[in-house]
């Protein structure tokens, strides 16, 4: 069986070798979330990063969970994701090197203009208690991601028992905000998003914010570098560097500066040390 | 890159971003075929000349693996090209190479099967006069594939059909990476995502022409080389 692979890994090398043009040098892999990417802020910061460094960044752009395990498999150089208890664990297991935050933004409430469950402008626990006993459609992401977990976490603290109180009303689409978006409006359904992903979605629909600017939607974004001990394929010179200019004042500002529409996507927020 | 956007302005302005992604998307369905190819014509050539036991079943499997959803095909060269698998030094993983390596592994079976049936049919009307001419088993298969070739040109454009047409494999191998792996069929599902649907559908219909474009030059082809041979 070895032998088969050093044979399929030589022929794979040449296919390499033969394709030189896909071949980038100073370049590393970022495993980060659907609303980082969906929301644009990469394809802002991203070239100023290279004018600087040279360095060109990949992004995979995954739920927090997947792209976490992409980052545990060794298979990316640094993660940038939200959500904070799943990154602790990350370093807490040793995957990680150190989590930094990075910056925030908030989440908030989706639903239909003509607001079936009445919700509009109410405070997140009231909203979401009232969506369930009502049982209007209410779209989950159900993929493991950092909105899903935030998502999660509210229901819990409204007190509602998801596992008991699912039924047709509740909607796990297991795929990415923006696909979550579009079926929430197809379905006049309501659903957590994630402001970034909301301000840069491009088929709104009848879909309007519902609920904002409650305490429990905050949303922290960090970055970690991969343990290069348990993962020596790590860049760990080049990721690192990432990680230093989006905490610099530089990379901050940058990040500040992103806009659509004219508002602010995300609140750099890099000024305390690492956890 | 491609935000803000109208589908036509794009195309009539031929934005760099979007001939960077035709371009990706054709190296690599056509670098699979090519690979497919040199694996699935001997393959299926094989298949139809010769008797073993167990032939029976590798037939069924290679005509069942038509069938092989592309996300499994894309979940296993993930796992084999992950740092964490077998190959994993290799590196290759979201790079254009595991997009290929994957492709080619979808439409072997395609292109395997399809010739197995070619050479099958063709084998019948040459028997004889291959027999009578005492040709070796290589022989047979080279000059069966020779004279088949325009036949078996359908096989590979359905090879390449498919591997330009499948996103779930190229999605998990490649992470769609902004230029650098993302190819028409991951772009038109990112750009859904984001709730870009007019421009969504522009790649769709950009994707399209494409294929539609290289069936005809493939028809082209034949027809010319039909009128060629006379």
């Amino acid at each position: 069986m070895k032998r088969h692979y050093a044979s399929l890994a030589f022929a794979l090398s040449l296919l390499a070798a033969a394709t030189p043009a896909f071949t980038q040098d100073k370049s590393i892999v970022v495993a980060s979330t659907t609303s980082t990417q969906d929301s644009g802020l990469f394809g802002h910061i991203l070239p100023l990063f290279k004018a600087k460094t040279g360095i060109e960044v990949k992004i995979i752009a995954q739920g927090t969970g997947q792209a976490l395990d992409t980052a545990r498999r060794g298979d990316a150089d640094v993660v940038f994701v939200h959500a904070k208890s799943q990154e602790e664990k990350f370093v807490a297991d040793g995957q990680g090197v150190k989590r930094f935050d990075v910056m925030y933004n908030d989440f908030v409430l989706i639903g239909p203009k003509s607001d079936p469950a009445g919700v509009s402008g109410k405070d997140i626990g009231t909203a979401l208690k009232t969506i369930q006993e009502k049982g209007i459609p209410f779209v989950s992401r159900g993929d493991r991601s950092g909105t899903h977990s935030a998502e999660l976490a509210l229901w819990k603290q409204t007190g509602v028992d998801l596992e008991k109180a699912k039924g047709p009303w509740y909607r796990e689409i297991g795929q990415g905000m923006g696909a979550a978006l579009n079926t929430a409006g197809a379905m006049n359904a309501y659903a957590v998003s994630d402001r970034g992903t909301w301000l840069s979605f491009k088929n709104p629909g009848d879909l309007v914010i519902a609920v904002e600017g409650d305490k429990r939607l905050f949303n922290q974004y960090g970055v970690i570098l991969v343990n290069p001990e348990k993962r020596p394929s790590v860049k760990k010179e080049l990721g690192q560097s990432f990680i230093d200019w989006l905490v610099s004042p530089e990379g901050q500002a940058a990040i500040a500066a992103y806009q659509v529409n004219g508002k602010q996507l995300f609140f750099p927020n890099a000024e305390k040390k690492a956890s | 890159m491609l935000d803000g956007l109208n589908a036509w302005q794009l195309i009539s302005s031929g934005d760099a971003a979007l001939f960077a992604i035709v371009k990706l998307s054709l190296a690599v369905s056509l670098s699979a075929v090519v690979l497919a190819a040199c694996i699935g014509l001997p393959l299926g050539a094989i298949l139809a000349l010769t008797s073993f036991p167990g032939r029976s079943a590798v037939v069924v499997l290679v005509n069942a693996f038509m069938g092989l959803p592309p996300v499994v095909v894309g979940l296993a060269v993930f796992l084999l090209l992950s740092r964490s698998g077998p190959l994993g030094d290799l590196g290759i993983l979201f790079t254009p190479t595991a997009m290929i390596v994957a492709q080619a592994l979808l439409i072997v079976p395609i292109i395997a099967a399809l010739t197995r049936q070619t050479i099958e049919d063709l084998w019948i009307e040459y028997r004889d006069e291959l027999s009578a001419m005492d040709v070796g088993p290589f022989g047979r298969v080279t000059t069966l594939l020779w004279d088949a070739r325009l036949s078996l040109l359908t096989a590979l454009l359905a090879g390449f059909g498919r591997a330009a047409a499948e996103v779930g494999a190229v999605m998990i191998v490649g992470g769609n990476i902004d230029g650098f792996t993302r190819t028409m069929t991951t772009a038109i599902a990112l750009e859904t995502s984001k709730g870009n649907l007019p421009l969504a559908l522009g790649l769709g219909i950009v994707l399209v022409a494409i294929v539609l474009a290289i069936n005809a030059a493939a028809w082209g082809a034949r027809v010319w080389s039909e009128r060629q041979a006379g």
